[in-house]
């Protein structure tokens, strides 16, 4: 099925099976390969993007129910030349990664909690990142950055 | 993981949407969210051959002032019954109750919808309008009709919708500044309940409903009429699992979840008439 779909504000128009994932879609069909794949399985938030906005978890969207959105991945949140999204720079810092795998997906979930809650408590971005999974950091440097970011008047 | 083939095609009404499900037969499905459903068939459990697409059904994504109710368009989601002002003032266990599903990414997409027709047990939604008294409306090829919660759930992800109806509105009477409670236990963030108490109170009536507790989302009625005879909140909760039939799994044996249902219970009635 022919499909529509802006992603970092370039259009492309292609050809999937219906059954194609967005997240297969983004990676394999465009090459954007900054979105993870974690669990498959809905629950680690590796494969987060922004759809119309929102952060959805890309693995449990199909890329013919995108059709027509306007997507963001990870490679659209820094600035053309170069200049990071307030939030990449938050997590470099924070100290926000470690291993990096989640970091796109926390990245996308925290920016989309930010425009629905521009100034949550600590407990707030603890919720609102509680589908995102990180085996690394142990979180206390993600929550801190995105506080940084919030606070921060660029933001 | 990769769902098998199927075919796709996407409906712009309710209309459209029953009869094209008419026309491909029953191994066709609706799509809404997909949050039950993609899970389901990337795991091969589901197989559905042609997927007709409600997502953009826009008309039914909506919170209204009913006068004696709220209305809720099925293809609602989460977020937007989680944040809806009107919901907040004439509903808000629904409201909170929607707060709890999964994580945000699952609420900008899951529908309320969705998550009722699928009906399983361990949702927080069906339980939510079930003790509210919601009533679902449903549209098939000879019209709509409604059918009252409490007549909706038949077995483990089995309703009394037949397979060519859609389900269109959710109709949760307003709780007149009724006190609730809503309960969830469970063990990690984002997961689901384990089990969970969804109950209000306003002067002798009551509403309490279990999430978990059997194969269908449980009315736990005794309750409720425990307290019209003027129980005790405690009294009253020890007949939270009177009408349950919980399973042991690997979270809980049946004796923990009927122990959990009573404490949930109590603590969801002292939430509601604090
Ligand atoms: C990681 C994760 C965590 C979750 N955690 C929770 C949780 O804690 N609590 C909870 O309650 N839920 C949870 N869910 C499920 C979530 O609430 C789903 O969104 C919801 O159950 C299904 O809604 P949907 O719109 O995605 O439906 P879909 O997946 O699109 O559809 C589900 C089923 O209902 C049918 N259907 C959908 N809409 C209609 C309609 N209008 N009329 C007739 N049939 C219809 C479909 O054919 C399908 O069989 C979770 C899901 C995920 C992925
Ligand atoms: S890969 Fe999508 S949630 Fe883990
Ligand atoms: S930094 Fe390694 S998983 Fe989060």
């Amino acid at each position: 099925m022919e499909i529509s779909v802006t992603v970092n504000g370039a259009t492309h128009t292609s050809d999937v099976e219906p059954r194609t994932l967005l997240v297969h879609y983004v990676r394999e069909h465009l090459g954007l390969t900054g979105t993870n794949v974690g669990c498959d399985t809905s629950s680690c938030g590796a494969c987060s993007l922004h759809l119309d906005g929102e952060a959805v978890k890309s693995c449990t969207v199909l890329a013919v129910q995108a059709d027509g959105t306007e997507i963001t991945t990870i490679e659209g949140m820094a600035a053309a030349d170069g200049t990071l999204h307030p939030m990449q720079q938050a997590f470099m810092e924070n100290h926000g990664l470690q291993c990096g795998y989640c970091t796109p997906g926390m990245v996308m979930a925290a920016t989309s909690l930010l425009q629905e809650n521009p100034s949550p408590t600590e407990e707030d971005i603890r919720l609102g990142l509680e589908g995102n999974l990180c085996r690394c950091t142990g979180y206390h440097n993600i929550v801190q950055a995105v506080m940084a970011c919030a606070a921060a008047p660029t933001a | 993981m990769i769902p098998a083939a199927f075919d796709y095609v996407r409906a712009g009404s309710a209309e459209e949407a029953v009869s094209l499900i008419a026309e491909h037969g029953e191994d066709a499905k609706f799509l809404a969210g997909g949050h039950s459903l993609l899970p389901l068939m990337k795991l091969r459990l589901a197989q559905p051959t042609v997927l007709i697409d409600i997502g953009r059904v826009n008309d039914l994504s909506y919170v209204r002032d009913g006068g004696d109710h709220v209305a809720i368009g099925a293809l609602t989601r989460h977020m937007d019954v989680e944040t809806s002002d009107v919901l907040r003032e004439h509903a808000p266990l629904l409201a909170h109750a929607a707060s709890h599903v999964g994580d945000p990414q699952v609420r900008h997409r899951g529908t309320i919808g969705g998550s009722i027709a699928h009906a399983d047990p361990a949702s927080d939604l069906p339980a939510a309008t079930l003790a509210l008294g919601a009533t679902y409306v449903v549209q098939g090829p000879n019209g709509t009709r409604e059918i009252a919660a409490a007549d909706f759930y038949e077995g483990f992800l089995t309703t009394s919708m037949a397979a060519d109806e859609m389900l269109t509105e959710i109709r949760v009477p307003k709780m007149g500044g009724a006190g609730w409670g809503f309960q969830k236990f469970n063990r990690r963030a984002q997961d689901w309940a384990i089990v969970g108490v969804a109950a209000w109170r306003r002067n002798g009536d009551a509403g309490v409903a279990l999430v978990n507790m059997g194969s269908v989302p449980i009315l736990a009625s005794s309750v409720a009429s425990a307290l019209a005879g003027g129980a005790s909140i405690d009294d009253a909760a020890e007949q939270a699992a009177a009408e349950a039939d919980p399973q042991a799994d690997l979270n809980a044996s049946v004796e923990y979840r009927i122990h959990l249902a009573k404490v949930l219970t109590r603590r969801a009635l002292e939430a509601a008439s604090g």
